[in-house]
């Protein structure tokens, strides 16, 4: 059997069969799915339904205002000044004043609360007053509702790519999510598993198993071997998270099924025949379903692309990267000592996040284009780039680059391995490791 | 094939301004205890590791039993290093079975020898112990079987001994008699000298990066004999012939005295005894062999001088 492959074989076996391992594999879905589960519950909780209490001294409002999810009214006979003590006691949220010359004077319109009224609350009285304003006035110009209807033509704008495979409706929010979420992806396991290659040269220099392990085999096929086999342990987690979340989204999809298949019935509905809505608001504020316009965003991104680029940029990040780490690893004495050799490790990928976010607003500006060429930063910055769409060519020269990238590193990393490993009880300094890369044999 | 396991011809190794090891020739006939001596940063180690394949020479060669080192000996060389050391979280017939298949058996070889060591040893019950959960003895003695485990020609121990209380010093020390009298040769590397007093038949002295010394144990004891012979008796020691020199005398506590005498080269020693024979009551009587220990210090002191 190839000594490489029993290399691969055991650092693999050793730590997927780590209890941490078992543990975050289960943990990881669950942690994504309750993520979206909190933002989801978020924004459904964040829809609790104010009570207002209203003084019409006007008396041309009375019942006219909609209660919905958000906002119930209640028309109060009494005083401002009465009402104004009492509101708190009596449960309301606000108390909205209605003057009696609203109609003429709509400025003059007074809201109260205890604590400051939030905006999305200012904004939904204004708006249902100004609405029943509107139709007051129109009333009485001679225009119905019917007519105004009639006459609403709905132009909703789509935001279209052009791409080589022809339109595609696209969806900029989704697009940006997906990206910033493959570059976060990559940087954090770039530097999990990272670190886990270092974690593992530091035990075998430290227990002194490494002289018994390089009289059988090279210091190269040892570090080799240890980085594949880490490599292959992040990509078996990859694959198990993605089966598990996959799994627990359907799951979840079938408990909280009844609302998406209403919301998508009533769109299917809306796109037929545009029945009369009476309330205009109520639909912008609806928009458009969000669960299938999520799906469709989706539908139009190269999936296979994104997943393809995704897993060559983790591999070429993660090799570039974790043969640094096994050479700090290699050499230093303990855990402490590693300080001072991260750093310049961890500057550039640091560096990447933040030119990440510059790409997600102006993914082909000149920084985002030349950080996504230098393979130190390309991994995480070309993800960024990759959903909104990269010329072929530039994707060629950056992953090219990343390869040689890679290479240079290992090069790099392997002559100062296989000194450092057994170098015991010594300081070492970066002059010091200089001088390393250019030892013999 | 030749009667030398293993051969340096005229290694030097240098790193950085430090040369670990100059011109350093040596013959380890097969089927030997080879006693690697020196004192400490002497080069030992980096000889060990050029023979190994660890590190490459800056120049000279290795020959292993009339060939060229090259990668596949590894097979053939058994390695105990003086930093012992096992992944302290594998259970311990797993990290044997992976060692063993790194120095090229295939599993079901690696588990047939295993077995045996397993019995040898009485250490079945330790298969499914994680290696942190032994006694630092109990892990030598495991370190000791993945060394020898896959039948190496060639067994290169650094300080073996290290770590065993003498129940367990014993038992290495009957494994590597056996092991020598199987055919295999060990080079064995200690400051211990009695070990290497008792064990070794050729030695080899490095100090300074330099060998200074080496040779059949016996030989290289003949050659630093004094012609001193010890004298344990009670009486007067007088007018022995000048020829004879007394030196040291001394009383010892039960009594007697004690001298010793240097006879010239050419003289017989059943002289000396006659002389003595006349003169004084002898309780014993010996040639002075110098010990291993006073030759080591003997070169190494007059080398560093």
């Amino acid at each position: 059997m190839n000594i490489i492959f029993l290399i691969i074989k055991r650092e693999y076996l050793v730590r997927v069969r780590k209890k941490s391992f078992i543990i975050m594999t289960i943990l990881g879905p669950l942690l994504i799915f309750g993520f979206y589960a909190i933002i989801g519950w978020a924004a459904v909780s964040s829809i609790n339904q104010k009570k207002i209490a209203v003084i019409d001294e006007s008396g041309r409002f009375d019942g006219k205002f909609k209660n919905d999810d958000e906002t119930a009214y209640s028309f109060l006979k009494t005083p401002l000044a009465t009402a104004k003590k009492t509101f708190v006691k009596d449960d309301y949220n606000a108390l909205v004043f209605i003057p009696k010359d609203v109609i003429e004077q709509p400025k003059t319109v007074q809201i109260f609360a205890e604590k400051s009224v939030s905006l999305s609350l200012q904004s939904n009285i204004e708006r249902d007053i100004a609405k029943e304003i509107e139709t007051i006035k129109l009333g009485e110009a001679g225009i119905t509702q019917k007519i105004i209807q009639d006459a609403k033509v709905n132009v909703d704008a789509q935001t279209i790519s052009l791409s080589d495979a022809g339109e595609k409706s696209s969806n900029g929010i989704v697009t940006t999510i997906i990206s910033g979420f493959c570059a976060v992806l990559i940087y954090i396991s770039v530097l999990i598993y990272g670190t886990q290659v270092m974690r593992g040269v530091m035990e075998e220099k430290t227990s002194r198993i490494v002289e018994v392990i390089i009289s059988s085999v090279k210091p190269f096929q040892l570090m080799m071997g240890k980085i594949i086999g880490v490599a292959l342990v992040g990509l078996t987690q990859f694959m198990l998270w993605i089966v598990l979340t996959a799994g627990l989204f359907t799951i979840g999809t079938k408990l909280i099924g009844q609302p998406k298949e209403k919301a998508t019935s009533a769109m299917d509905s809306r796109m037929g025949a545009m029945p009369g809505q009476d309330d205009v608001q109520k639909k912008m504020a609806n928009g458009n379903n969000p669960v299938a316009d999520v799906m469709k965003a989706i539908d139009t991104l190269n999936i296979p692309l994104i997943i393809g680029c995704f897993l060559f940029y983790f591999l070429g990040g993660y090799l570039l990267y974790s043969a640094l780490f096994g050479a700090v690893g290699a050499a230093v004495d303990s855990e402490t000592e590693t300080q001072q050799f991260m750093f310049p490790i961890m500057m550039p990928i640091i560096a990447a996040i933040a030119f990440a976010q510059i790409a997600v607003r102006d993914p082909d500006g000149p920084l985002a284009v030349w950080t996504s060429m230098i393979p130190f930063t390309s991994p995480v910055v070309m993800m960024v780039r990759i959903p909104f769409g990269v010329p072929g060519w530039q994707l060629a020269v950056s992953m090219g680059l990343l390869i040689l990238g890679f290479i240079g590193t290992t090069w790099l990393a392997a002559r100062i391995y296989r000194v450092g490993i057994l170098m015991y009880g010594k300081k070492t300094s970066f002059r010091e490791l200089s001088k390393w890369v250019f030892y013999k044999g | 094939m030749t009667d030398n396991i293993l051969e340096t011809h005229h290694i030097v190794k240098q790193y950085a301004a430090h040369r670990a090891l100059d011109d350093v020739s040596l013959v380890v006939p097969k089927g030997s205890i080879f006693g690697l001596l020196g004192p400490n940063g002497a080069g030992k180690t980096s000889l060990i590791r050029i023979i190994n394949q660890i590190t490459a020479p800056d120049s000279g060669e290795v020959i292993l039993d009339g060939e060229r080192l090259k990668p596949d000996h590894i097979k053939r060389i058994g390695y105990l290093p003086e930093e012992r050391g096992l992944y302290k979280k594998m259970k311990v017939g797993e990290q044997l079975l992976y060692l063993a298949q790194l120095k090229g058996l295939t599993e079901k070889q690696a588990m047939d020898k295993l077995k045996i060591w397993f019995v040898k040893f009485d250490i079945k019950t330790w298969w499914e112990k994680q290696v942190q959960d032994l006694s630092k003895g109990m892990q030598q003695k495991i370190q000791f079987v993945a060394t020898v485990m896959h039948e190496p020609d060639l067994i290169i121990l650094d300080e073996p001994f290290s770590g065993f209380d003498p129940i367990n010093a014993n038992l290495i020390k009957d494994e590597i008699l056996e092991l020598r009298d199987k055919g295999k040769t060990i080079i064995f590397s200690t400051h211990r000298m009695e070990s290497v007093e008792e064990l070794c038949d050729y030695i080899a002295l490095i100090n300074r990066s330099r060998k200074v010394l080496d040779g059949a144990k016996r030989d290289i004891k003949e050659q630093f004999k004094t012609n001193t012979y010890h004298v344990e008796y009670q009486g007067t020691l007088n007018d022995l012939p000048t020829a004879f020199t007394v030196m040291n005398t001394r009383q010892t506590e039960d009594g007697f005295i004690r001298a010793d005498i240097k006879i010239p080269p050419d003289a017989a020693v059943n002289d000396l005894v006659r002389h003595l024979l006349d003169r004084v009551a002898i309780r014993s009587f010996g040639e002075n062999i110098p010990s291993i220990n006073e030759i080591f210090i003997q070169t190494v002191g007059d080398n560093n001088d």
